[in-house]
């Protein structure tokens, strides 16, 4: 099947919907002639001209505003904020408009949009560029949160979160840019809240997002060599969390390690500890479930210590070991 | 209102010192662009090649207890408010005898000892900033005086503005300073804002405020020197608006479809604010040719002793990476 990258299934993904359905439209800094810091909307200005693919000033304040007052209203805008970390300008419309007016409006309105945000580290941006922050929209009750670890999901995802008749927001990870997969060029939506389990095994159930899913596959082939056998799930979005996949697998393997980029402390990762702590599958554990995350450090700038705040592969490997008492 | 050597109240020495500042600044740009294009700079890095005469005239009238907030397009704001070329070199380079440890980076360089607060990588977030320093000035009866850099994109955030109405009602002494090189990362200033001049705002806080030639280092010099007077009197903000250009793309991949190559040019041979203030000075009698020669031997002999430090530094240790975490 073709190939293409992350970024690229990304664009198609919105492309195709923009095709289709003339209130999609997309806003933001730079995305016009530039392509978006990272290049993703390359090309998209010339198919659909400066009024669906808006250049905007920088002013994550009211372009956030505009996109829930123009949802509001029967578009469906898609919002890129350059980096993740911009998004604390935004927040207020994001988390006392966007996701509270259908609640507070008794069901009357709804806000259809999507927001796009690359996050993480690994590319010496330092402490203001590298964040990932998504656990704290996880916290607001109406927002959905998705988190694409490969490209198939990357296009799926967006094709799910652009129909969502809620605001989404969709974590993208710069490190997965340029990574490369299978992706039909056709139509499909992976529906919000569907779990992967990426690969199956008997020993260990690893649930990892974003890059770190990629980071626990390579991990995975380290173990095996050391008769460890590990299931690697990828949950894909955070809300909604299919629990039942993670449970299922967990109820098979009798052991958990939840590994997340994100500082370690308040992360989502706590938040599917707690839920399978919380079940009946608790019952099955063999061993104290085990979490792998950030250090509670901003991202320093030297690559060495930038490498050190975030779990690497090996880090995975020794986890499993404790796992298995080895 | 282009202002001539002739008419400046500046000393030979003095002019000779902006000359030579803006080389520096210049010549920093120029190594480390090189350096990353090598690969021995990582990450990503913002270069105001061009935009010499606005960091360099700006702190003309600036004392070491006066304060700067900065950019992302920081170093020459650095390099002219004192902050020196071997620990800059080196925090690019990512060593622990780097400004910030190497923990910062090129966005992120600070140097509170000669009042700068820091390069910033959130466009706006230092005018609020600004205000506050310029706060405690006031509270405290220090008499420093704080200039705020930005670019015209800033201009569009809503920091800008309501950092700016609160230094007006409260009369702080700070200078809000406009880098508007026409472009934000790609938006044409022209296409973001309907106001022909961004000085045009101004009015809308209640305080001065002028459009400048902002390769003019002179013009840049004497406009900051009575902002900054009006701001040790008592008398409030003022905004300033100078014009300039960055020779540059934004930053490390930037294919610079949203302007012309022939704009370029045009800046670049007509209007560069070294080659046409070394002229002048030249003109007046006030440089000779040799001594020119002799700076630009100079700066090139700080870079590569700089280059050099920042290359047998060390590595900051795996046991710095949680400490200045917390106090
Ligand atoms: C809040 C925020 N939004 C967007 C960015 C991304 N960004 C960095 S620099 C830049 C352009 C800034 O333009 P301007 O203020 O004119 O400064 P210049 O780069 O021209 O010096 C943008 C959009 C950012 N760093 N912070
Ligand atoms: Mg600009």
């Amino acid at each position: 099947m073709r190939e293409v990258t992350y970024l690229e299934a990304i664009r198609e993904a919105m492309s195709q919907e923009m095709r289709k359905d003339d209130n999609v439209f997309i806003m933001g800094e730079d995305i016009g002639i530039y392509g978006g810091a990272f290049g993703l909307t390359n090309g998209m200005i010339e198919e659909f001209g400066p009024e669906r693919v808006r250049n905007t000033p920088i002013s994550e304040a009211a372009i956030s505003g505009c996109a829930v007052g123009a949802a509001m209203t029967g578009m469906r805008p898609i919002l890129e904020i350059q980096f993740s970390d911009f998004i604390m300008i935004a927040m207020d419309n994001i988390v006392n408009q966007a996701a509270k007016t259908r609640y507070m409006y008794g069901g009357k309105a709804q806000v259809p949009i999507v927001i796009r945000l690359p996050g993480g580290s690994g590319a010496g941006f330092a402490a203001q560029h590298s964040q990932s922050l998504e656990a704290w929209m996880t916290h607001v009750p109406g927002l959905k949160v998705v988190q694409p670890s490969n490209a198939y999901d990357a296009k799926g995802l967006m094709k799910a979160a652009i129909k969502d008749n809620n605001p989404v927001l969709f974590y993208e990870h710069k490190l997965l840019y340029n990574t490369k997969g299978e992706v039909p060029e056709e139509d499909y939506e992976i529906p919000l809240g569907q779990a992967d389990i990426k690969k199956e095994g008997s020993d260990i159930t690893i649930v990892a997002t974003a890059i770190m899913v990629n980071k626990a596959l390579e991990a995975a082939v380290e173990l095996e060599k050391e008769g460890i056998s590990v299931e690697v799930i990828d949950p894909r979005t955070l809300v909604p969390l299919d629990t039942a996949t993670i449970l299922e697998s967990v109820k098979k393997t009798s052991r958990v390690l939840v590994v997340y980029e994100a500082v370690k402390r308040s992360g989502y990762g706590a938040e599917i500890v707690s839920m399978i702590a919380e079940s009946d599958v608790f019952d099955y554990l063999d061993a104290p479930i085990r979490r792998l995350g950030g250090l509670a450090t901003p991202i320093p700038y030297n690559p060495v210590l930038e490498k050190a705040a975030v779990p690497q592969v090996d880090d995975i490997v020794q986890e499993c070991k404790k796992l298995m008492n080895k | 209102m282009s202002i001539s050597i002739k008419e400046t109240s500046h000393s030979p020495e003095q002019l000779k010192t902006m000359l030579y500042d803006m080389m520096v600044i210049r010549s920093f740009e120029e190594t480390v662009e090189k350096l990353f294009q090598q690969g021995r700079i990582h990450g990503t890095m913002h270069l105001c090649i061009g935009q010499e005469a606005t960091a360099v005239g700006a702190c003309v009238p600036l004392t070491n207890e006066d304060k700067i907030t900065s950019t992302h397009r920081g170093h020459g704001h650095s390099l002219a408010k004192g902050t020196k070329v071997k620990g800059m070199m080196a925090e690019l380079l990512g060593k622990e005898t780097g400004y910030c440890k190497g923990k910062g980076g090129s966005m992120h360089i600070a140097d509170l000892d000669v009042g700068n607060l820091g390069a910033n990588g959130i466009v706006a977030a230092g005018l609020p900033l600004a205000t506050g320093a310029a706060l405690t000035s006031k509270m405290k009866n220090l008499g420093y005086v704080v200039v705020s850099f930005f670019g015209d994109g800033a201009t569009n955030e809503g920091a800008f503005h309501e950092a700016i109405n609160l230094a007006s009602v409260w009369d702080l002494p700070v200078v809000f300073f406009c880098e508007n090189n026409l472009y934000g990362m790609s938006g044409s200033i022209k296409e973001m804002t309907n106001i022909a001049n961004i000085a045009d705002r101004g009015a809308a806080y209640g305080i001065p405020s002028e459009t400048i030639d902002g390769n003019n280092v002179l013009e840049v010099a004497e406009a900051t020197e009575r902002a900054v007077a009006r701001a040790r009197e008592g008398k409030g903000p003022t905004l300033i608006e100078a014009h300039t250009y960055r020779w540059r793309g934004h930053s490390r991949s930037d294919a610079r479809k949203y302007r012309t190559r022939v704009e370029e040019k045009e800046w670049r041979q007509m209007r560069d604010p070294i080659a046409s203030f070394k002229e002048q000075l030249v003109a007046e009698n006030i440089l000779m040719e040799e001594e020119y020669e002799a700076l630009d031997k100079k700066v090139q002999a700080e870079m590569d002793e700089a280059v050099k430090f920042a290359e047998n530094s060390k590595e900051p240790s795996l046991d710095t990476l949680m400490n200045d975490i917390f106090a």
